[in-house]
């Protein structure tokens, strides 16, 4: 804490997609009370803070550092390591940072693979020279670096010791003002916990009705409009409520959307993508292996659909390197 | 690897109690020949074979699992355990497929109590297949350092 009785507040992204930052101005006229109660020592999308400031700023100099992103380049695991260090308290802020979130599918491929495809043969791309990142390059006036692209997207926990987890893609602003009242407060619960959720499913705060109704075809969402009253997994739509935790308000299944799982595990779930599968297989309703392979084998993509946030977090993170 | 440099498969098998469980005892009383790569761990029914398990035997070292039970429709003892062992199969073997983990080290299947030698065979082909296709190794890929 500042001489001024205020909290040091940073803020950081790595591998994301800017949303968590937009959550966060989402707190709107909150925003100004957070102003009162916290100094912003470092945040990229919005201060002119670099690198070096926070270099130079002693060991546990912040008090709080909001950590969102996963880590994809040196770069972002160097930010880890050094946010860390001057943090006191250091929160993996949104589905990124806490379990990979969707840079975290990247982890179906390698870094080869993800360059050649994104460099070299995107319909968009117009690429002659055939150009791929280098991490040095020699110009006239001497070596640069950029960071290098790692084969494998990790969470932020998987590289250094985290304090809390606030889930959500991105965390809604209620559970995100919820978790700074808590620490401005003092009352954070034990260290490793998971912030700013419930520790029931999607499924409890859901409106639609259960049935425990048996399918025989599973639906991609465009090809079925769905019964508002009724559970969406009923009518034959995968959806991630069972094998996901709440927090949310289930914002998604209010407007018949199925929840896509971005709050991550419910408690004492170690694999979200295993507890969905699981859930899925539930509901087939086929008396032989012939019906219920032919019941399943509708579902495309397993991996992306039962780990859409959650891949580098599961128990086996990532496909086969080659 | 065991001590003349061949390949050692570590698998581990999931068997119900009643009937493959029941199959593998039989076939170790009766001295049927079995490799000793294959580590048996008895649930009471297929159906209680969480996804989980078969992933988390891989992601800690496993080269191969195998899940086996009752036959369908009628052996098993809790009525549909089975049923639901053959919905949920199909799916953790296109998620393993996803993974890049070969068809080959997967197998489920039923084997009844009195099919003691269809057990015992089992356990020789699977420990060569998965033999052939070599360490799975997964723990190492994910430690290993960004090079």
């Amino acid at each position: 804490m500042g001489q001024n009785g205020k909290l040091k507040l940073g803020l950081y992204w790595a591998a994301s997609c800017g949303g968590c930052e937009i959550a966060v101005v989402e707190l709107r006229e909150k925003l100004l009370i957070v102003d009162q109660v916290a100094d912003i020592v470092f945040w990229p999308v919005a201060t002119d803070f670099k690198y070096k400031d926070v270099e130079a700023y002693p060991d546990g100099y912040m008090d709080v550092c909001f950590f969102n992103g996963a880590i994809r380049t040196s770069e972002n695991e160097h930010l880890a390591h050094l946010l860390r260090k001057k943090s006191k308290i250091l929160v993996a802020f949104g589905s990124c940072a806490y379990e990979g979130c969707i840079p975290g599918l990247a982890n179906l491929f390698d870094r080869e693979s993800i360059f050649r495809r994104v460099y070299l043969e995107s319909e968009s791309v117009d690429n002659p020279n055939k150009v791929v990142p280098q991490t040095t390059y020699q110009m006239p006036e001497g070596e640069i670096h950029i960071p290098k692209f790692y084969n494998t997207v990790k969470t932020l926990a998987q590289v250094t010791d985290v304090d809390y987890f606030l889930p959500g893609c991105p965390p809604q602003d209620p559970q995100i003002w919820a978790v700074i009242e808590a620490i401005v407060a003092g009352k954070l619960p034990p260290k490793g916990s998971v912030v700013g959720a419930n520790e029931k499913t999607v499924c409890d705060e859901c409106k639609h009705v259960r049935e425990e109704k048996k399918i025989k075809k599973f639906y991609r969402y465009h090809e079925i409009i769905p019964d508002s009253t009724k559970c969406l997994f009923d009518q034959g739509i995968i959806c991630a409520g069972p094998a996901t935790r709440g927090g949310c308000g289930a914002l998604c299944t209010k407007v018949d959307i199925p929840c896509r799982g971005c709050y991550g595990p419910p408690p004492n779930v170690c694999d979200q993508g295993a507890s969905l599968l699981a859930a899925v297989a539930s509901v087939v309703d086929a008396d032989t292996e012939e019906d219920a392979r032919r019941i399943v084998s509708e579902i495309l993509d397993p991996v992306g659909t039962f780990y859409r946030f959650s891949l580098p977090a599961s128990l086996l993170h990532r496909a086969r390197l080659s | 690897m065991s001590g003349n440099g061949r390949f050692e498969p570590r698998i581990v098998a999931f068997l119900c109690n009643w009937c493959t469980y029941t199959a593998a005892d039989t076939a170790g009383v009766s001295r049927m020949k079995q490799p000793p790569n294959v580590d048996i761990i008895r649930v009471m029914c297929t159906g209680r074979i969480d996804p989980v398990f078969v992933l988390k035997a891989f992601a800690e070292g496993a080269d191969g699992v195998i899940v086996s039970g009752c036959h369908p429709p009628g052996d098993c003892h809790y009525n549909n355990g089975n049923y639901k062992t053959f919905r949920r199969m199909p799916l953790v073997e296109a998620l393993l497929q996803q993974y890049g983990i070969e068809e080959g080290r997967f197998h489920w299947g039923w084997i009844s109590g009195a099919e003691a030698p269809k057990w015992a065979e089992l356990t020789r082909e699977f420990t060569e297949q998965v033999r052939k296709l070599g360490p799975l190794n997964w723990k190492q890929q994910f430690a290993s350092k960004e090079d």
